[in-house]
């Protein structure tokens, strides 16, 4: 804490900052690996260290729990609280402030947000992914809060000469309750930044009974405001003084590269002030730029044009044959043989081999691009060996570091201002489009925007995965499901970073695949090779999309073949309230959390079901044509069920007239972003259902904007989604919001469409399948 | 030279004629609350009002607009509280809010044509503008709102 309205000015406070030196590839590579130091931390408890423990400590750089880092206090008591995490629309830069906030006993309409730049070392991880900040960030929030309120209760106390034990900080003063005596947080700010920083462990946190926010309800996002007037500050909207346009036209190919270029009708587009090349990365490049042809202009529109006159020789390299159809054909192909066994409990050729009846179940999801509504752009400014980029980057620190690596210049001399992202969905973790800007930035020694265009994000994405989803369900006579087995063939994310990559990574099959949470004596997981021929990347959600529609449509043709009702279907294959033993899985990821922490725990997972299925009106009878579906799914540690309800007319046109979803994220700061989280997550999952499909020819991706990838829009929206937040225990731990509850749409949807129907989807999307 | 108006203010263009408005608006005037989305009219980021009609900035270009009043996110009310921003901040419609003043200018334009729009109305005026965040429903909540005062 300090006086100055700019916490970021001060500096030489480092030595409170715990390090954990652990390199992003290290880290990449041990993502499934258990181990490493973790933080003990309480969840709504007082005590400062108890109740849980969470994976935050094994991230690149670790936690910092330090209120000088964090926090600054005015003079006016104007409250500075930093964000450290990127804001793409979940509402974190309100929400972590806002823990700080609730803690300190600060007036949040006294607090001004401020974003951190990229700096691992000062702010600990800032890797805005994986549905994390909340369940890994309450409690470092609430200890550097209790700080920050010791520190002005002890200034106060030394200025009244009473004992520290008789002031109370309460709504932006610290309080004498004996005297009658009361002193803002402003007038404090100069005696309290004095006061040494208190031990954690003797951290006093509030009692949850006196949260004024926390678990409330209504608190606006900080920017409101601003994004209402046009003024929300985003990566494309930063503009500095002599600053060039730049396009670039990147190798339409994975891995191919430029060979010759002719810039003549370019150079006489109105605007065009240079035409130069960008250098590339052999593939996997990792998220090193693809390389390319830069048109450098006056303006963004000039660039643009000047790129439609570019005529540019391409070799396409290795992947230039790569067809969608044949290689779905491969994966497919790969499903119906034996694969790499990821898990194995009984046995499962045995228990098919002696089962009354097998269901079989093929199910295909192709390729999706995230589209954020803001292409990836940046700015950067690069001179001698100093660069400062401002860019929307989900992973600050990262991007820091990248920056730093691909200029040759240290880490320290490389600032990465963080703005607002217009969307982020795992595409703005790459920050590809950042290392772009500098490198042209430093040839042209002038500051340059790099803009892609709606084209450059939808054919040079790192896109979802496409995978092909087998399962194999045995039933005995009694139709109780005896046998499980799940084959997964899928490119990883891998691929991107190491060449001959086939398997997916631990954190992939603990997606979904691997974590199956159902009550069955023989279970088998088997992961089949896939060779990737383009870049893959983290999409929200990740592989529990298409795993969630592969184990969830089963439970559905399960409850068809059987004649019983997809919910009780759903129960009994949960089984039994209990924690999940999975012993048999090497390097269980669990989304990177302690399994005593975060287990799979079925009470819970049963729980969200019956919960949306009481509320969401389970049962009821629906017009004809209409039908109802459910589906569950855990991800990111979360429990989230969804019944969608359809309606299909006559000519194969499809609605979505009610959508409810029951979530157990654990302990939750903001019940209202969440509701806006879950009503997002059911567009996204239609979108992806109704729609989504990137495909290759000849190793280029054939879609280009919203025309042919197109996504949902208003007028095929959900006529209402009603979300229903499942009230924590008092220890159980916060869990994701941002990503979980799209995996269990899209299979709720297609079950919906079966019972509406008897037509059952088994190939994303949707399509025209439906038309008559 | 092209004389242009926007939000009430002369500006002159010496460069292409046919520079997109969008373009024209963010890089040479710094009007930077109109957005880049789609840059072929799909998405509705780039809306901007023309004569009081919603337009896609991304495809009208700056000689389109002389003589004609162009009005932006910025200039849509002097202190930002015209009903539909007001509503929209009451009903918390934005995740991200990169879309979001496009969307704001489409319902204002809806507005001046249709005061009081039914469900489907708003839903077919509005399907142009993609929010991928999926505000939807709330955008929907929000125009109601703002039309009825309810």
């Amino acid at each position: 804490m300090n006086i100055l309205a700019n916490p970021d000015k001060l500096r030489g406070f480092e030595k409170h900052i715990k390090v954990e030196k652990i390199s992003r590839r290290t880290v990449l590579k041990s993502l499934g690996i258990a181990g490493g130091l973790v933080l003990a931390a309480p969840v709504m408890s007082r005590q400062a260290f108890a109740a849980y423990q969470t994976g935050a400590d094994k991230m690149p750089h670790g936690v910092v729990v330090n209120p000088r880092v964090f926090v600054a206090i005015a003079p006016d008591g104007l409250v500075t609280i930093m964000a450290h995490r990127s804001e793409m629309g979940t509402g974190v830069r309100t929400s972590l402030p806002l823990i700080v906030a609730e803690e300190m006993e600060a007036d949040w309409s006294r607090v001004k947000v401020q974003q951190a730049p990229g700096d691992e070392v000062k702010y600990g991880n800032q890797d805005t992914d994986g549905s994390r900040s909340t369940r890994h960030y309450l409690i470092p929030m609430r200890q550097i809060g209790a700080s920050a309120r010791a520190m002005l209760e002890n200034a106060a106390a030394k200025r009244w000469n009473v004992p520290a034990t008789e002031v109370k900080a309460v709504n932006h003063e610290v309080v004498h309750s004996a005297s009658g005596r009361r002193i803002g947080f402003g007038d404090l700010a100069a005696d309290a930044a004095k006061e040494s920083v208190p031990a954690i462990e003797g951290l006093k946190l509030k009692d949850p009974k006196d949260f004024r926010y926390l678990g409330k309800g209504q608190i606006s996002i900080v920017d409101l405001h601003d994004i209402t007037v046009g003024k929300a500050h985003y990566g494309i909207d930063t503009r500095l003084p002599g600053m060039k346009y730049a396009v670039i036209a990147r190798p339409p190919v994975t891995g191919g590269k430029m060979v010759s270029f002719d810039a003549t009708e370019a150079m006489k587009v109105s605007g065009v002030e240079k035409v130069m090349e960008v250098k590339g990365w052999p593939w996997p490049s990792k998220f090193q730029p693809l390389g390319g042809v830069a048109v450098i202009a006056r303006n963004t529109g000039a660039a643009i044009k000047g790129r439609d006159a570019l005529k540019v020789v391409w070799d396409d390299g290795a992947n230039g044959k790569h067809d969608s159809v044949s290689y779905r054909a491969e994966l497919e192909e790969a499903a119906r043989k034996p694969g790499l066994v990821v898990r194995k409990e009984g046995d499962v050729d045995a228990a098919l081999k002696g089962a009354d009846k097998v269901v079989v179940g093929e199910y295909y999801l192709p390729h999706l691009a995230h589209v954020s509504m803001e292409p990836p752009v940046a700015v950067a400014d690069v001179k001698g060996d100093k660069a400062e980029i401002w860019a929307p980057v989900q992973s600050p620190g990262g991007t820091r570091e990248d920056a730093a690596k691909t200029l040759g210049i240290p880490e320290d001399n490389v600032t990465v201002n963080v703005t607002l992202l217009g969307g982020g969905f795992g595409r703005k973790s790459k920050c590809d489009y950042a290392l772009e800007a500098a490198l042209l930035s430093k040839e042209l020694g002038v500051p340059v925007k790099v803009q892609w265009t709606r084209e450059d994000d939808v054919r040079h994405d790192f896109l979802h995965t496409v995978s092909a989803e087998r399962i194999e369900a045995g039933l005995d006579k009694n139709g109780k499901v005896i046998a499980w087995r799940h084959r997964s063939v899928a490119p990883s994310i891998g691929s991107t970073f190491e060449a001959n990559t086939v398997h997916q990574a631990s954190f992939e099959l603990g997606m979904g695949l691997v974590d199956m949470p159902f009550e069955i004596a023989n279970v088998q997981c088997e992961n089949p090779e896939a060779a990737a021929h383009t870049r893959i990347g983290w999409f929200r959600s990740v592989s529990n999309i298409p795993r969630a529609f592969a184990v969830q449509s089963m439970v559905g043709e399960l409850a068809h073949a059987t004649n019983r009702d997809q919910k009780d279907m759903l129960l009994e294959l949960i089984g039994s309230p209990r924690i999940v033993k999975l012993d048999s899985v090497k390097d269980l990821w669990d989304y990177g959390e302690p399994y005593d922490s975060y287990p799979i725990d079925t009470a819970r997972l049963r729980k969200v079901v019956e919960v949306v299925a009481a509320k969401g009106g389970w049962g009821r009878s629906v017009p004809k044509g209409h039908g109802l579906g459910i589906a569950v799914h855990r991800s990111f540690v979360s429990y989230v069920a969804t019944i969608v309800e359809v309606a299909v007319d006559d000519k194969g046109k499809l609605t979505v007239p009610r959508v409810d979803t029951a979530i157990d994220c654990g302990t939750y700061v903001n019940p209202e972003r969440i509701h806006s989280q879950i009503e997002g997550a059911a567009i996204m999952g239609l979108s992806l259902a109704k729609y989504g499909e990137i495909t290759f020819k000849d190793g280029k991706v054939q879609q280009g904007n919203f025309d042919d990838f197109p996504v949902i829009r208003i007028d095929e929206s959900p006529l209402v989604t009603n979300v229903y937040i499942i009230e924590p225990g008092p220890d159980t731990p916060p869990s994701g919001v941002g990503e979980p509850g799209v995996p269990p749409f899209a299979p709720a949807l297609i079950n919906a469409i079966f019972a509406a129907t008897g037509k059952r989807i088994r190939t994303m999307p949707i399509g025209k399948q439906l038309e008559t | 030279m092209i004389k242009i108006k926007i939000n009430g203010e002369e500006r002159n263009w010496d460069g292409d004629p046919d520079l997109p408005l969008l373009w024209f608006l963010r890089d040479e005037v710094g009007l930077t609350g109109t957005k880049f989305g789609c840059g072929q009219a799909l998405c509705g980021a780039c809306t901007v009002m023309v004569d009081k009609q919603a337009v896609r900035s991304c495809i009208t270009s700056v000689s389109d607009v002389v003589g004609r009043e162009v009005v932006t996110i910025e200039g849509l009310h002097p202190t930002g509280d015209h009903p539909v921003q007001k509503a929209w901040r009451q009903v918390n419609v934005p995740q991200c809010g990169y879309c979001q003043s496009g969307q704001i200018m489409q319902a204002a334009a809806l507005l001046i044509e249709n005061p009081k729009p039914d469900h489907d109305q708003i839903r077919e005026a509005m399907s142009g503008n993609i929010c991928r965040c999926g505000c939807y429903q709330r955008i929907e909540n929000a125009i109601h709102l703002a039309s009825t005062g309810v």
